[in-house]
């Protein structure tokens, strides 16, 4: 099945490990205020792209991919297009490439019975989720992003289950996700799982402002200065004594 | 050759000259990271103080703190001179102190003149009445024998830079040959080269028994050179000291005598690893001491200087000397051949700081140490001073003991050298096609007067054939250019230091260079995919072009373009190699103006891809600035479908990137162990 696609990027270096062929699939239901990629929200947008092209665009130039890299889709929301994701990373899976879903897990509906059947087979071609989570408490995640974050966080538990190698991410932006309290609590929750691999904290930047100027939409985070790569260190070492809290606790508890 | 006493591994290379045998037999492949690494000394500290501090003075006086106006600069003109004499290890300087520039007049008194009267000094007027009256340069030979229409093509810029005024460099002396084997024994070796030529007085013997002549000359010049420093450099080095000061000893001498466009060292680090490995086993010296004599030695190849004019600094974008050091590689046995020397080099960017001097070098392979790749990187990141090279292309070609001169003519060390030649602007010529030979900057009718494209649309196939007709115009009058003007330097300006550390029978490149190319594969695309109409001036002479909709642009993967990209480098080099050659050089070419790009763009009107007049060339190989949309990976897989076999004395491409978009800063991501609970 064929993909919306916003656009290739052949030199990946910050979405997943090693050097990456990166795909940005266009669509998100999700309306992040500090998304620095506003123009792959809208859902039918973008170009549609054979799965075999895309991997023919990465087989071109595997010896740069080679070497501990892979391909990750992100977007726009992956998990939007299930579907062509199967089917992209089944021919990834044939050329024995490395495969990486970068998402917000909005898209994760546990009711829904016949679209986990699919996300069960997709996981089985996943070597790896990165997972966003932009908010660990439920009403800040609505203000922040217009959507509930209990399916999110299910979708963690999911992965846990179905062992998929997962590394959160977390964008901290000054004033509205630097919150020790959230951090911390984050750290805990995110601690339970065996499957957890990797803490990528982001640092908010300015650089999607000039998007949404050209794109003629209005910026919400306007004047909200981008985050100090100190101050990033601290609060990833904040998220990482919540992790190490629950990993006691749950140490403690087994013993 | 008298046999050598020693206790290293001994094969072939203590009968007969070959560095390479000596390297292979005795260095020790190193697997291991920085750790052992020595940081500066006092005394090293002391005496970059003193560089950087006349390194200030030098800005501070315009560009340059002193110039020799009198004596001619050869291998024993000046007398030593030091920074600090009690806490140099390594010493020598090219002229009676550092920092004052020599005077160089074989490749043309009138360059050397006007070095000295642009920043402020003047040649001793007896010298100049000298070199007009008495003795002809290498710039004068030159003159004297161009046809007009070189002269056109000099003066339109459709050939660029050539060294007709100036030293040509990109010869690398074997400069370990004078650490391993003593002067002596090279002299002793040259005596029997000498006896070895052929009977029949033809003008190659006749030249080749001049030209030995002339090495042991230099030979000798250069210990006595060394004497007045108060070495012996007769006889092979005991110590890696030595051998560090017997090798930059043959280097000097080199830039003593020749004011090249690139002074290139070759490949050192592996070759004096093996005297240090023997000195740190021996107790005879510690690793911080051996460090200091490399921070010494990098030093003195920071301090190198020479007297330019301000149109030649335009030309190559500053002052570069183009001390190129080859480090790393892969031996052709499968060794790598990364030693602790390659880690104390990079090291010096450390200890002294970042430098673009010397430029150091790492000849890259997928099967070099991961220490070493991660020390390179590392170092990269900290410092942007490093270049690298494709190991495992070149190595097919040169075998594991070649070195690169400038930035990326590769020769096989003491085996093989260069004629530098400068560069074809093809940018240039696929105007003139379009306009039959008229330039379309002067007007004036430089190329042969064939048919220009008429009609309101270019035709790509009309194009193209006119194109090649032109391309194989502009590399006859080149060839032919570049074969009166290295005639000329080895007759005037003969680079006998450097040719005393060759072997008698020297594999000879004859280099010629490409700029402009990805200017004109977009263009040529834009003809192919788009509608380009031109518009022509009162004259009749197209000097712009309207283009209507989207082309495929080279610096994508769009194999549309770029095989036209390849294309045009193949028809080049098939033109160029239809010529005679000066001394049967083996014709080959470059793309690699890395610095030259702006100066060309000057000189060349609108070309069809949309670049404006005067708007500068990309670099090198490079594709346009900002055409190539699809990130790095697939514009450096535009880049590397050039052919290397058309293009063998480098491709090269200039990458720019923000540390940051490498990827994860320090300390930002947190991986498997930093979840430890323990901590």
């Amino acid at each position: 099945m064929q993909g919306r696609i916003h656009s290739l990027e052949s030199f990946g270096t910050v979405d997943g490990p090693g050097t990456r062929f990166v795909v940005f699939v266009q669509g998100c239901p999700m309306r992040c205020a500090y998304c620095h990629n506003p123009d792959t929200w809208e859902m039918n947008g973008g170009q549609l792209m054979e799965p075999s092209y895309i991997i023919e665009q990465y087989e071109r130039n595997r010896p740069f991919y080679a070497n501990g890299g892979g391909l990750t889709v992100t977007g726009g929301e992956p998990l939007m297009q299930v579907d062509f994701l199967i089917d992209l990373f089944t021919l990834a899976k044939e050329k024995n490439i490395h495969t990486c879903i970068d998402t917000s897990g909005i898209a994760y509906n546990p009711n829904n019975t016949e679209w986990i059947k699919k996300l069960d087979h997709l996981m089985t071609l996943t070597d790896l989720v990165m997972l966003d989570i932009k908010h660990i408490d439920p009403e800040k995640h609505k203000d922040l992003v217009k959507q509930p974050n209990e399916n999110i966080l299910k979708f963690a538990a999911y992965l846990d289950e179905k062992k998929v190698d997962m590394w959160i991410r977390h964008v901290i932006v000054p004033g509205l996700t630097d919150d020790d309290k959230y951090l911390f609590e984050l750290g805990y929750f995110i601690g339970q799982f065996s499957n957890l691999k990797a803490l990528d904290a982001l640092p908010y930047h300015t650089m999607g402002e000039s998007k949404y100027e050209k794109l003629g939409m209005e910026y919400r985070l306007k004047g909200v200065p981008a985050l100090d790569q100190k101050v990033l260190i601290e609060k990833k070492n904040v998220i990482l004594d919540g992790i190490r809290k629950r990993r006691a606790e749950m140490k403690e508890q087994n013993s | 050759m008298k046999p050598i006493e020693t206790d290293f591994v001994r094969g072939k290379w203590d009968k007969e000259v070959n560095v390479r045998d000596f390297i292979q037999r005795n260095y020790h492949p190193y697997d291991g990271d920085e750790s052992f690494l020595a940081g500066a000394t006092q005394n090293t500290k002391d005496l970059w103080a003193m560089v950087l501090d006349l390194q200030k003075k030098e800005r501070e006086a315009g560009g340059v703190l002193d110039m020799d106006t009198k004596v001619i600069s050869t291998i024993t003109s000046h007398g030593p001179g030091y920074l600090d004499k009690s806490k140099e290890t390594i010493v020598g300087f090219q002229t009676d102190k550092p920092f004052k520039r020599s005077l160089q007049p074989y490749g043309g008194i009138r360059m050397a003149e006007k070095a000295c009267s642009d920043n402020g000094y003047e040649v001793d007027p007896e010298i100049s009445e000298f070199f007009a009256t008495h003795r002809k340069t290498h710039n004068a030979g030159c003159f004297d024998a161009y046809n007009p229409e070189m002269r056109a093509c000099r003066s339109s810029h459709i050939i660029t830079g050539l060294p007709d005024a100036y030293g040509r460099g990109r010869i690398i002396g074997d400069y370990r040959r004078v650490a391993l084997y003593g002067i002596d024994r090279l002299i002793e070796d040259k005596e029997a080269q000498k006896a070895s030529t052929g009977r029949v007085m033809t003008d190659d013997v006749i030249r080749l028994r001049e030209e030995l002549s002339e090495q042991m000359t230099a030979l000798k010049l250069m210990k006595e050179m060394a004497a007045s420093y108060g070495c012996d450099i007769s006889n092979p080095a005991t110590n890696v000291q030595e051998a560090i000061q017997a090798v930059y000893f043959g280097y000097l001498c080199a830039v003593k005598e020749q004011n090249g466009a690139a002074m290139s060292l070759g490949r050192t680090s592996t070759f004096l690893d093996i005297y240090a490995e023997r000195d740190l086993a021996n107790g005879t010296f510690t690793e911080e001491q051996i460090q200091e004599f490399v921070d010494h030695f990098i030093m003195k190849l920071r301090c190198v200087k020479f007297a330019r004019t301000p149109e030649y600094n335009q030309i190559f974008a500053g002052d570069p000397v183009w001390v190129t050091e080859s480090l790393g590689g892969v031996g052709v046995d499968g060794r790598h051949m990364v030693t602790k020397m390659s880690f104390r080099y990079l090291h010096t960017l450390t200890n002294l700081g970042p430098s673009p001097e010397p430029n150091l070098t790492v000849l890259w392979s997928t099967r070099l140490p991961e220490n070493w790749k991660k020390y390179c990187a590392k170092m990269s990141i900290q410092t942007s001073s490093i270049q690298y090279e494709n190991d495992d292309l070149m190595r097919v070609v040169h075998g594991d003991d070649y070195g690169i001169a400038c930035c990326v003519s590769s020769m096989v060390i003491g085996k093989e050298m260069q004629f530098f030649g400068a560069r074809a602007n093809v940018a240039k010529c696929l105007l003139y096609a379009l306009n039959g030979g008229v330039d379309e900057v002067t007007k004036k009718q430089v190329g042969p007067k064939y048919r220009p494209v008429t009609g309101d649309v270019l035709d790509y196939d009309d194009v193209m054939s006119k194109f090649i007709d032109m391309l194989e115009w502009q590399a006859d009058v080149y060839v032919n250019t570049l074969n009166i003007i290295h005639y000329m330097h080895d007759k005037y300006c003969y680079e006998r230091a450097e040719m005393a550390l060759h072997d008698r029978d020297v594999k000879r490149y004859f280099a010629t260079g490409v700029a402009g190319l990805s200017i004109v594969a977009d263009s040529l695309s834009a003809i192919k995919y788009a509608k380009v109409e031109p518009i022509r001036d009162e004259d009749g002479v197209i000097v712009d072009f309207k283009t209507t909709g989207d082309f495929p642009k080279y610096g994508n993967d769009d194999d549309r373009v770029d095989e036209i990209a390849q294309d045009i480098v193949h028809k080049f080099m098939t033109a160029v190699r239809r010529h005679h050659t000066y001394r049967n050089g083996i014709p080959t070419t470059s793309i690699l103006t890395i610095t030259s790009n702006v100066t060309y763009g000057k000189a060349t009107g609108n070309t069809p891809d949309g670049r404006k007049k005067g708007q500068p060339f990309a670099p090198g190989a490079n594709p346009m600035h900002g055409r190539d949309t699809h990130g790095a990976v697939a514009s450096l897989s535009s880049v590397s479908k050039l052919p290397f076999n058309d293009a063998q004395d480098g491709i090269s491409n200039t990458f720019t990137i923000i540390p940051g978009a490498l990827g994860k800063e320090d300390k930002v991501f947190a991986g498997d162990i930093e979840l430890d609970l323990n901590k």
